[in-house]
């Protein structure tokens, strides 16, 4: 059996959002700048994709500007946001210390040029208070960044509380909902956000297109400098084929999304009961509450994630890790490290993430085969010994 | 990252995994810190490696290092097995991707720390033999192990 349970990482282009794409590597290849009707056919099937993210979304379609990636989205709010304020503002940001690589490492180089940065620390579930970030509030606070919904472990931050006290203090607030986005419901004018990024990849759209949702009034420097594409705001030749595939994939991932969170979230606690009910010695690293429907991460004490993955791999199933070893980083992630696991806890975790595609048969077929995987590796583990030995 | 058919076939099926009741050289190296430790058993009879077990927690390079390391030694004098390098796990893998070289060096590490701890017992001195204290390979940024 094939199981595909990564889809936090990427999912899989839906036929539907393939077919939706098909004209744009054939007839409809006019670049949506010119005047003549070649050109006014993509400029139409552009508006139209602008409107069905901005549907989706709850805002005006003249506030969606396309990108590459979220990536892209996640650099342009930050930097554009924080160049442009700073000389009104000031040169303070506030983050949380779970973020996505492209927050952190923008806000890296930020602060190279001078930027100061708060990350504010979650508990042990992986969620931050409206009451920390009104805390670490300054008078020269330019932008709070805090991520929707967390890639690793699924927690959902209280976007809509921390985004009123932003408001109340005069302070834009951005947030990555790349996690999010056709997965729960993300509504801008609910969560009061002025920057919101998305990624049509995550819910299977194809890879290399995003979305960067800008409040009306809200006016981040550009990243790049060029044609006047995106109102000015985003130059360079639209990707007219990702950007239908970006519009119709969150059009269906809206429509049916009452209905798919429903059969995800009784996928991942199926998973849940039976990793826990098979598995002795494992902790679950997802939240109890407040979690993405379809993220189960959890650490098997004594034995190493990425032997776990090539195993899981060997029987057909995709998955990822947190260890240190699988993404080829010296340390494990900083999202696990960040919600206090010890080190060796955290190079032991595995994280599914699964979408409506996904079957109980599937979920059924990893919990045959998991804990086997699990006994074997711990069989070769002298920590496990060492463990059972403490226990005698 | 992609490992090659030999490093998957040592690591699917790891030759000499398990302890040695009658071992008469143990050693552990790494750290669970850094996500990889290895104990090597050994039996040595007249200075002659006659059998030889690993246990291993760590990533699919780690125990495919410390099977292939098993599988060099076993069969070979004292002396003959301190000779073997980190190079020569790598080689017979037929290599490994540049971040997993540490795997390999633990390897080496767990062979000296066991004929260490068996020279010990027998009275000797293993610095006599070339054997330094054994270190993670120092490619981990994650803990202060090596205390460098």
């Amino acid at each position: 059996m094939f199981v595909y349970a990564d889809n936090a990482a990427t999912t899989k282009i839906d036929p539907e959002v393939v077919q939706a794409m098909m004209p744009a590597f054939g007839e409809l290849y006019g670049n949506p700048s010119t005047i003549y009707s070649k050109g006014r056919e993509a400029k139409e099937a552009v508006e139209k994709a602008r409107e069905q993210v901005a549907k989706a979304i709850n805002c005006r379609p003249s506030e969606i500007y396309f990108t590459s990636c979220g990536t892209e989205s996640d650099n342009w709010a930050i930097r554009g946001i924080a160049t442009r304020y700073a000389a009104k503002k000031g040169k303070h940001i506030i983050t949380t210390n779970i973020e996505h690589h492209a927050v952190f490492e923008c806000l890296k180089a930020l602060e190279k040029e001078g930027f100061e940065v708060t990350y504010l620390p979650v508990d042990e579930e992986g969620f931050v208070t409206p009451e920390q970030v009104k805390a670490a509030l300054r008078p020269d606070t330019v932008l709070i960044t805090i991520m929707t919904a967390n890639n690793e472990i699924g927690s959902i931050q209280p976007i809509e509380e921390i985004a009123a006290v932003a408001k109340s203090h005069g302070v834009l607030i951005h947030t990555d909902a790349v996690q999010a986005v056709g997965h729960i419901p993300v509504d801008v004018q609910k969560m009061g956000v002025d920057l919101l990024s998305l990624s049509g990849h995550k819910f299977h759209a194809p890879k290399g297109v995003g979305a960067l949702y800008v409040r009306r009034g809200v006016l981040p420097d550009n990243l790049m400098n060029g044609g006047g594409q995106e109102r000015n705001r985003r130059p360079g030749t639209e990707n007219i084929a990702g950007i239908i595939g970006l519009g119709a994939a969150i059009e269906k991932a809206t429509a049916n999304l009452e209905q798919d969170m429903k059969h995800v979230a009784f996928l991942r606690d199926r998973l849940i009961d039976g990793i826990l009910k098979t598995i002795p010695k494992c902790k679950i690293n997802t939240p109890s509450h407040d979690r993405l429907p379809g993220t189960v991460n959890v650490s098997v004490k004594h034995i190493e994630g990425e032997s776990m993955l090539l195993l899981l791999d060997m029987n057909g199933i995709c998955a990822t890790s947190g260890s240190a070893c699988a993404s080829g980083d010296l340390d494990p992630s900083h999202v696990l490290l960040a919600i206090g696991l010890p080190h060796e806890i955290a190079h032991g975790s595995v994280r599914f993430s699964f979408c409506a595609d996904n079957t109980v048969e599937e979920i059924d077929y990893i919990l045959d085969v998991f804990p086997k995987i699990a006994q074997r590796l711990r069989e070769m583990s002298p920590l496990w010994d060492e463990a059972n030995q403490d226990e005698n | 990252m992609i490992y090659s058919a030999k490093v998957m076939d040592h690591f699917m099926n790891p030759r000499n995994v398990g302890e040695l009741a009658d071992a008469n050289g143990i050693g552990e190296v790494g750290n669970p810190k850094c996500g990889d430790i290895m104990k090597i058993y050994l039996k040595i009879d007249h200075d002659i490696i006659t059998d030889v077990k690993f246990k291993t927690f760590g990533c699919g390079a780690a125990v495919a290092t410390s099977s292939m390391a098993t599988e060099l030694i076993k069969g070979k004098s004292v002396k003959e097995a301190l000779q073997m390098t980190n190079k020569a796990v790598i080689e017979a893998l037929d290599g490994l991707p540049p971040v997993k070289i540490h795997c390999s060096v633990l390897a080496e590490e767990a062979v000296q720390a066991a004929i260490s701890d068996y020279l010990v017992k027998k009275g000797e001195n293993p610095a006599d033999y070339g054997i330094k204290a054994p270190h993670c390979g120092g490619s981990c940024s994650c803990c202060d192990h090596c205390g460098e």
